[in-house]
């Protein structure tokens, strides 16, 4: 017994040194994502530090929880009501459950905004979109149909079933299908954002498709895991992955062929943005109300529509041409 | 009265078991201590009454189903479907909210499924004999599958204001609904396990179920009403949960059902069976609850935090080992 408590109290002490040191002027804003270790949100973490560094009085608490559960978010973002942060920009795990917790903040005088993924309109003042997702929706749709000139059978390959950024791209890409008439949708498969389960369901598909054309996994996580079972099914050529992904993740793939375009916005941008939008509301130098145009630094103004929703920039096309330039960074 | 003992245990063996047992709690009560007190000195926004209530929440609901199964659990079952009967508890809820149903409506059916959903599992175990982990393992899918059938991508949103006391509601000052609930259930489950014979009988079957049969002991019996207990928890903290979140979606309490048995464990109770008490599963909850939001405070990465939540765990149940090992 006496080892532990010991153990313990060394390591309350440690934790209690490390942590010395208050900032009494600095605007602590917290950059909460889904989960901690995707590449696309340490890329948006990347940009909020620019920022912050750009900004100067700005301290980021990069945040989120292990698993990419509302629940766990849930959790994060009480711990940061408890530390009375400045602003909480989100990219939420769900739509509506983070909404009493994101409320919860809001009364207690904390800016709230989400980013990427959205929350409900009474949980959040605004919520900036990477893109439109119109655009996004066709943008997929277009890069699988821009190397299916005599058309062919497509499939999609999602995160989970209740991602609310997945499920309204899908939704959009749907709307314009007439648009592209030799795009045959065929199947729709849940990869849960998990590299080995979305390898599965590609190999899955692979199988019970064997006319399969293009693949289109609009998650970072699902393009490589479907690249990879195309790489080792040995179909590279006749099917294509596409979709949205990471330039560092995808590289390999589009060297190889596995993948000859994807798309994505980029994150670095949206972290800077994100930052720049709760910095001003939380300063109160700007409003979060329907027309209001807000400065995102360099990136130029967002725009609010009656949502109090806004979109960044169009998402931009990778492929082998751009593919080495873009891979560094992010 | 007392059961036959078999005489091949040695007596030297008695006393130190005994003595360790006993001071299970207060191995783990210490190690709560130390770590309310490592966190009042390392984050100055730990000792706030709302921070503090706020926190509860991390474990409250999940410490009600960990009442149950700690009894499920010393009588030598398992049930790993809890967070799936949530999940499907709550869409029940969440259908009858859309048909228009009274507060009191949702609370019955959600408590009802939970009931419906451990006599099922009950019925699989204790009435066919089948093992419970194989059954709750096939129950987690099939209830949470169902959920996803009903809900697909969707969710229900819109529960009425009378609905959201329960997830988000105060008995008095800080002093949550949610609390209110695990303090009374910790006195209920206490009493229960610890001042009936019905909780004798717990033990004796997790020690030896042959010898519990043939003690008299309707052995199948017990276990069912256990699955049932279980069930019916996990249906109040699919009430809570689903009150706190003000939605429903079939990805609810995902993994809860593997930090309710670590809770359990943490507690001190023997995953084998025949030992532990609910004192130590309370203690066990308030530890990871303080620790899950106390280094949420100093913003410790939630992979780190893991990390430190699965060592807590391994050192506290290897401790009394090592020490045993020691001391021979």
């Amino acid at each position: 017994m006496g080892i532990l408590t010991k153990a313990l109290t060394t390591a309350a002490i440690a934790t209690a040194l490390m942590t010395g040191g208050a900032h009494a002027e600095t605007k602590r804003i917290a950059l909460v994502v889904k989960a901690l270790g995707i590449g696309f949100f340490e890329a948006a973490n990347k940009g909020a530090q620019e920022a912050a560094k750009e900004l100067g009085d700005v301290e980021i608490i990069y945040t989120g929880p292990t698993d990419t559960t509302a629940e766990g978010q849930i959790e994060v973002i009480n711990s940061l009501i408890a530390q009375k942060v400045d602003a909480i920009a989100v990219s939420a795990n769900d739509t509506d459950a983070l909404v009493p917790t994101l409320k919860k903040a809001m009364d207690r005088g904390i800016t709230v905004i989400s980013w990427d993924s959205g929350v409900a309109k009474e949980g959040r003042l605004m919520q900036l979109n990477p893109s439109s997702s119109s655009l996004i929706g066709n943008t997929i749709v277009k890069l699988a149909a821009d190397h299916l000139p005599e058309g062919g059978d497509v499939a999609f390959l999602s995160a989970t079933t209740t991602s609310t950024n997945q499920n309204v791209w899908m939704a959009e890409a749907t709307k314009v299908l007439p648009n592209y008439p030799g795009i045959n949708v065929v199947a729709t498969v849940y990869g849960d954002d998990l590299a080995d389960k979305s390898y599965r369901e590609t190999q899955g598909l692979l199988q019970t498709y064997p006319n399969l054309k293009a693949i289109i996994a609009p998650t970072s996580v699902g393009i490589v895991a479907a690249a990879q079972a195309v790489t080792d099914a040995g179909k590279i050529g006749e099917v294509n992955v596409t979709g949205l992904g990471l330039p560092s993740e995808m590289a390999g793939h589009v060297k190889s062929g596995a993948s000859k375009s994807f798309a994505i916005w980029n994150p670095i941008d949206l972290g800077y943005s994100a930052t720049m939008i709760a910095y001003h509301l939380s300063n109160g130098d700007a409003k979060a109300e329907p027309g209001a145009e807000i400065s995102m630094g360099r990136m130029g103004t967002v725009k609010l529509d009656e949502n109090t929703e806004g979109a960044m920039a169009d998402p931009f096309t990778y492929d082998a041409s751009n593919i080495d330039a873009f891979s560094s960074i992010f | 009265m007392s059961t036959p003992t078999p005489r091949q245990i040695p007596d030297r063996l008695a006393s130190p078991l005994a003595r360790r047992l006993k001071s299970w709690e207060a191995l783990l009560l210490a190690v709560a201590i130390a770590i309310f007190i490592a966190n009042s000195i390392a984050s100055p926004y730990f000792l706030d009454p709302w921070n503090l209530s706020d926190a509860s929440f991390n474990f409250t609901e999940k410490a009600m189903i960990a009442f149950a199964m700690a009894m499920l659990i010393i009588a030598g079952d398992i049930d790993l479907s809890v967070a799936s009967i949530i999940a499907l508890c709550s869409t029940v809820m969440g259908v009858a909210m859309m048909a228009g149903a009274p507060v009191w409506v949702l609370v019955g059916l959600g408590l009802g499924t939970g009931l419906l959903c451990g006599a099922f599992n009950g019925l699989l175990v204790a009435g066919m004999g089948l093992p419970s982990i194989v059954v709750t393992i096939g129950t987690m899918s099939l209830f949470r599958g169902i959920s996803y059938i009903v809900l697909g991508d969707g969710a229900f949103t819109g529960y009425p204001s009378d609905f959201s006391w329960f997830g988000q509601g105060y008995v008095w000052w800080v002093f949550s609904v949610e609390l209110a609930l695990f303090a009374a259930l910790a006195v209920m489950f206490g009493l229960l396990l610890h001042g009936t014979s019905f909780g004798r009988t717990v033990y004796a079957i997790g020690n030896n179920a042959t010898a519990a049969r043939f003690s008299g002991i309707r052995v199948d019996r017990v276990r069912f009403i256990l699955f049932l207990l279980t069930g019916v928890m996990s249906g109040l903290a699919a009430v809570c949960l689903t009150s706190r979140l003000g939605s429903t979606r079939p990805s609810i309490a995902t993994g809860f059902e593997l930090e309710v048995v670590t809770m359990v464990v943490l507690g001190g109770v023997n995953i084998l069976g025949g030992s532990g008490s609910i004192p130590g599963v309370v203690i066990a909850a308030l530890v990871m609850g303080l620790v899950t939001f106390g280094l949420g405070l100093l913003n410790v990465p939630g992979i780190v935090m893991s990390i430190i939540v699965g060592l807590l765990l391994i050192g506290v149940i290897a401790l009394p080992r090592l020490w045993a090992m020691w001391r021979k």
